[in-house]
């Protein structure tokens, strides 16, 4: 299973942070800062797997976003580069050519689209048909008068 | 009250910040206009308010005071509190905090929502972060959920079970029911997440795991039609379909096929199709391909297979994806163990990826070509690796010198060559070699005899080039001091002698003492090497000059090391000679584990703990110098053995299970016994142990000696005295006698104790014991007892009688303790 997904830049600002099993504040924010500083310092050709503590790393970066994903040892990294693909083409499928700062002003929306596709450190949903219809429907739900009328709900 | 800011507003407006205290000062605004809202119990826009609190938790500022408004949130009956709520609650609430519980009884009405997306959310939460309290309150309604038809719901379902599992193990016969027509979902969703719950329950319980057992063919035919169906666009990833299913399912056939061979053989089409089939052009059909090669190493699969799959990792370690590189040799550094003759054939391609400029793959790559390391390689493999070590990041040296070490030692073709290597790793990567090599790599240098001249003289030439390396400015002066004499003499057979004077060696010696590279331990060695020459050098009044210069030296532990040397040229010069001789070879444990060094006659070195205080040349008579050693030495149980140079096996190792025996509670044989075992039946000093009057008398009379050992006519008599000022030290000598009719030849003693004690083993006379009790062997011991327990010795006693081996084990235990003397008045400490 994962232990946690990670969403940063280059300038080392965290954009998302998803844990799956419970840890202290201390700890996550070690781990944060030992994320960002070992991902962000690669070279850009390198191998996208790393060792960390007794956890594998797994990190792909898409245009200014670092996605690392902290996992078990049984698990199969090159698999995961694939998760992380999906995840970031159901944004992409969500906000129509996804960037950071979508992520940014939406991050809200973007745990939302990761709930309907992990959980508790798996996989939950694989295909890409019903995440997407998922999201739509509860967003139906949450619909406002402020929505209809296409200002923001919050 | 003004609407509190929009979420969107706040964004933009923080983003704006300048400067981190710009911010900060913002963020601090926004969180004291929210706390007031908070308090004013505004139900219109608390979600805007949590939202916006969420950010500002993302940007690393504090936000617990919102804990209890995301609960408020979660009760609401609007979708969009609850949805913010229970992103909230995930974010900010963990099992730590007792106020989680609270959300349990909104979880649990949610469970039951008419809507499936407030079901889901909460279903979600459950499964994310749910503590083990609030698992077992909810999993009935869990279980009750994953019996539904909905599928998306009983996808979810099935997750949460997984979380529940995890959290409570005792649950897992709860959701055994509903598993059973959870394979025939059609739905991918429901299908993938029921594997992961079978997976979950088959690695927790061995009874599940027999169970489904019987899922196997089933399990075969849904990947079979994964395989072979057309085109499905909603599951599709580069042409492949679904494979997140079907690596799930091959994770799971791994589990079900381990240890079965019925299980196994149905497998073993399904793999080989989908090992043969399966496009390796995209990434993730390599993923598919790993998960498989994963499964067939680890079930019982024909040889057939097992090469196939030895072969794609093969395939994988000439792919010029990195990631592909990086996990064939992973993979292959799980098999090597297990088909080290496949994994052998790809020998030059790994060693091949240690020139890679990636440091994972570099790192694995040297892991893997350490593995692969045997007896008919090593020189090759040294060659590249000794070339890997010249050229590698200072993170890997550390490793690779080790790893070249212990290669060098399992496999060295011939001394010299080891010798020779050993200079080479020292040379080159000296200083990040780690402490615990050099006092290995001394005692290897002792037991190569004939190489003494060799060494020294290239230890002496690398010394002359560089002196900034420490381990090998260490292991030089060490072996300069012990084998001067060669150098000077110009005795070399290996290669050219080098012309040395003394004064020259000297000089050097003398120049580490005071070169600012030399550190404190380095500067100890070269004092010590120094000293030792005054018995092997005629230039003693240069010696002797230098030593009583840093009799005043700032550093203590010079100072004292000069102060004492100095005392042994003027009051105990007559003994120098005898304290300084050659050093006996040490005898090693076995080598498989990490090296312990072997306490031998007269000397002990130091233990990797102790890498300060390098090897003191003393005989027992210089006692300041033994209690040092005694007290200052070794955690570990030492293990003693008499140096008789024609037992070259590793009865060290031999030792260690005696004294496993004598642990008690039947610990591992490895280590040493622990503390306060109660005492043995049977021992043979009744007399000792019973009576406390009798230390009144043994501070004046002496314990009496005992018969350790009396058998097939060898008796060993202990007799013991005191060895002052040390009260917790006893002297034991061993009286060996033999009533038969034959010598016993080449008779060795060996003597283990538990860890509280240490023992000092030392020459024997002999190690014939005459027939009819003409003669006896005698041989001192020394035992430190500072905690005065009951002494417990293993002893093993092997010898030839009439041609042939003897060996047997005795067991001797008794108080050994000594009062403190009334008449020296003070306990020394």
């Amino acid at each position: 299973m994962m232990h946690f997904l990670l969403l940063f830049n280059r300038q080392s600002r965290l954009r998302l942070q998803k844990w799956f099993m419970p840890v202290s504040e201390r700890f996550k924010r070690k781990v944060i800062r030992d994320m960002t500083m070992m991902v962000v310092g690669r070279p850009a050709r390198s191998c996208n797997f790393l060792q960390w503590r007794d956890l594998k790393i797994v990190y792909k970066r898409y245009a200014s976003l670092y996605f690392c994903v902290g996992m078990e040892s049984e698990d199969n990294e090159l698999l995961t580069l694939e998760v992380l693909h999906r995840y970031v083409e159901m944004l992409d499928k969500y906000f129509g050519n996804v960037c950071e700062l979508d992520l940014i002003f939406n991050f809200e929306k973007a745990y939302y689209i990761l709930d309907e596709f992990l959980m508790g450190g798996e996989v939950l949903e694989t295909s890409k048909i019903d995440i997407g219809v998922a999201i739509e429907d509860a967003d139906v739900l949450q619909e406002t008068l402020e929505e209809y009328m296409s200002k923001p709900t919050y | 009250m003004p609407a509190p800011i929009r979420l969107r507003e706040l964004i933009r407006t923080i983003r704006t910040a300048r400067t981190q205290a710009e911010e900060r000062e913002m963020i601090q605004k926004e969180c004291a206009a929210i706390r007031s809202s908070f308090r004013e119990e505004d139900n219109t826009y608390r979600c805007r308010n949590v939202a916006k609190l969420l950010y500002m938790h993302m940007l690393g500022y504090p936000a617990h005071f919102g804990q209890l408004e995301c609960l408020k949130l979660i009760a609401s009956q609007k979708f969009t509190d609850k949805r913010i709520g229970y992103l909230g609650a995930m974010l900010l609430l963990d099992e730590r905090q007792d106020v989680h519980l609270l959300m349990t009884n909104c979880i649990k009405n949610d469970l039951n929502h008419s809507t499936q997306y407030v079901q889901g959310l909460a279903l979600c939460t459950l499964g994310c972060m749910g503590s083990s309290e609030m698992c077992r309150d909810l999993a009935g309604e869990v279980e009750k959920l994953l019996k539904t038809s909905n599928s998306y719901l009983r996808k979810k379902a099935a997750l949460c079970a997984v979380h529940v599992i995890r959290k409570v193990p005792e649950l897992m016969e709860m959701f055994l029911p509903a598993t059973k027509n959870l394979l025939s979902e059609k739905n991918h969703g429901v299908l993938h997440t029921s594997v992961v719950l079978l997976t979950e329950m088959c690695e927790r319980s061995p009874d599940m795991l027999s169970h489904f057992r019987k899922l196997v063919p089933q399990l075969v035919r849904i990947l079979k039609n994964l395989i072979m169906s057309g085109y499905s666009p909603e599951h599709d990833v580069s042409g492949i379909s679904d494979p997140f299913l079907q690596v799930r399912i091959l994770r799971l056939l791994r589990i079900l096929g381990r240890s079965d061979d019925d299980s196994s053989e149905a497998m073993n089409d399904i793999l080989a199709q989908v090992a043969t089939n399966t496009e390796t052009s995209k990434n993730v059909g390599n993923a598919i391909l790993y998960e498989t090669v994963l499964t067939i190493m680890d079930i019982k699969s024909e040889s057939g297979l097992r090469v196939l799959a030895i072969n794609i990792l093969g395939r994988f370690l000439l792919n010029n994806d990195k990631n592909i590189r990086y996990v064939a040799l992973t993979s292959l550094l799980k098999t090597v163990q297990t088909d080290h003759n496949a994994v052998q054939r790809h020998r030059s391609t790994i060693v091949d990826c240690l020139k890679d400029l990636d440091v994972s793959i570099k790192r694995r790559a040297m892991e893997l070509s350490f593995a692969l390391v045997n007896g008919n390689n090593i020189r090759g493999m040294m060659k590249e690796l000794l070339y890997f070590l010249d050229s590698c990041d200072p993170d890997f040296k550390a490793d690779c010198a080790s790893g070249v070490f212990l290669a060098a030692e399992k496999y060295a073709p011939s001394k010299r060559w080891h010798i020779d290597t050993i200079m080479r790793v020292l040379t080159t990567s000296g200083s990040y070699v780690r402490d615990d090599s050099v006092p290995n790599l001394i005692q290897l240098i002792t037991n190569s005899v004939e190489m003494h001249a060799y060494t020294v003289q290239r230890l002496y030439k690398a010394l002359l080039d560089d002196i900034s390396q420490q381990p090998l400015v260490q292991v030089s002066s060490w072996c300069i001091g012990e084998y001067g004499d060669l150098l000077v003499s110009g005795q070399c057979e290996e290669e050219e002698p080098i012309q040395v004077t003394e004064d020259e060696v000297l000089d050097v010696l003398e120049g580490l003492l005071v070169s600012n590279l030399s550190t404190p331990v380095t500067r100890g060695y070269s004092l010590t090497a120094i000293m030792k020459l005054s018995t092997r050098f005629s230039s003693v009044n240069r010696i002797k000059k230098v030593v009583s210069i840093y009799g005043s030296s700032i550093d203590v532990e010079l100072q004292q090391r000069a102060v004492e040397y100095n005392a042994m040229f003027k009051k105990y010069d007559h003994m120098r000679p005898a304290l300084l001789e050659r050093m006996p070879i040490m005898e090693k444990s076995s080598s498989n584990g990490p090296t312990e060094m072997v306490q031998t006659n007269g000397e002990t070195e130091p233990s990797a703990l102790e890498s300060k205080h390098p090897p003191p040349v003393t005989q027992p008579t210089n006692q300041a110098n033994d209690l040092l050693d005694l007290l200052g030495g070794n955690d570990v149980g030492p293990v003693i053995q008499t140096s008789m140079p024609t037992k070259q096996a590793s009865s060290g190792g031999e030792l260690l299970d005696l004294l496993g025996d004598l642990s008690l509670t039947g610990g591992p044989t490895s280590a040493p016994v622990s503390t306060g075992p109660p005492p043995l039946p049977g021992f043979l000093l009744d007399g000792l142990s019973s009576s406390q009057n009798l230390f009144n008398d043994i501070s004046a009379a002496g314990i009496p000696s005992m018969t350790a050992y009396n058998k097939n006519g060898l008796k060993i008599e202990f007799t013991f005295e005191r060895a002052t000022p040390n009260p917790n030290i006893a002297v034991i000598t061993i009286h060996a006698s033999n009533t038969t009719d034959a010598d016993m030849t080449e008779f060795v003693f060996q003597a283990a104790v538990p860890k509280t004690f240490q023992l000092q083993l030392l020459s024997p006379s002999s190690n014939v014991v005459p027939a009819m009790n003409q003669g006896t062997v005698t041989q001192v011991i020394r035992v430190l007892n500072p905690q005065k327990q009951q002494l417990r010795m293993r002893i093993k006693l092997t010898y030839s009688h009439k041609g042939s081996a003897v060996q047997d084990l005795a067991e001797a235990s008794g108080r050994v303790v000594w009062e403190p003397d009334p008449e020296h008045g003070v306990e020394t400490p």
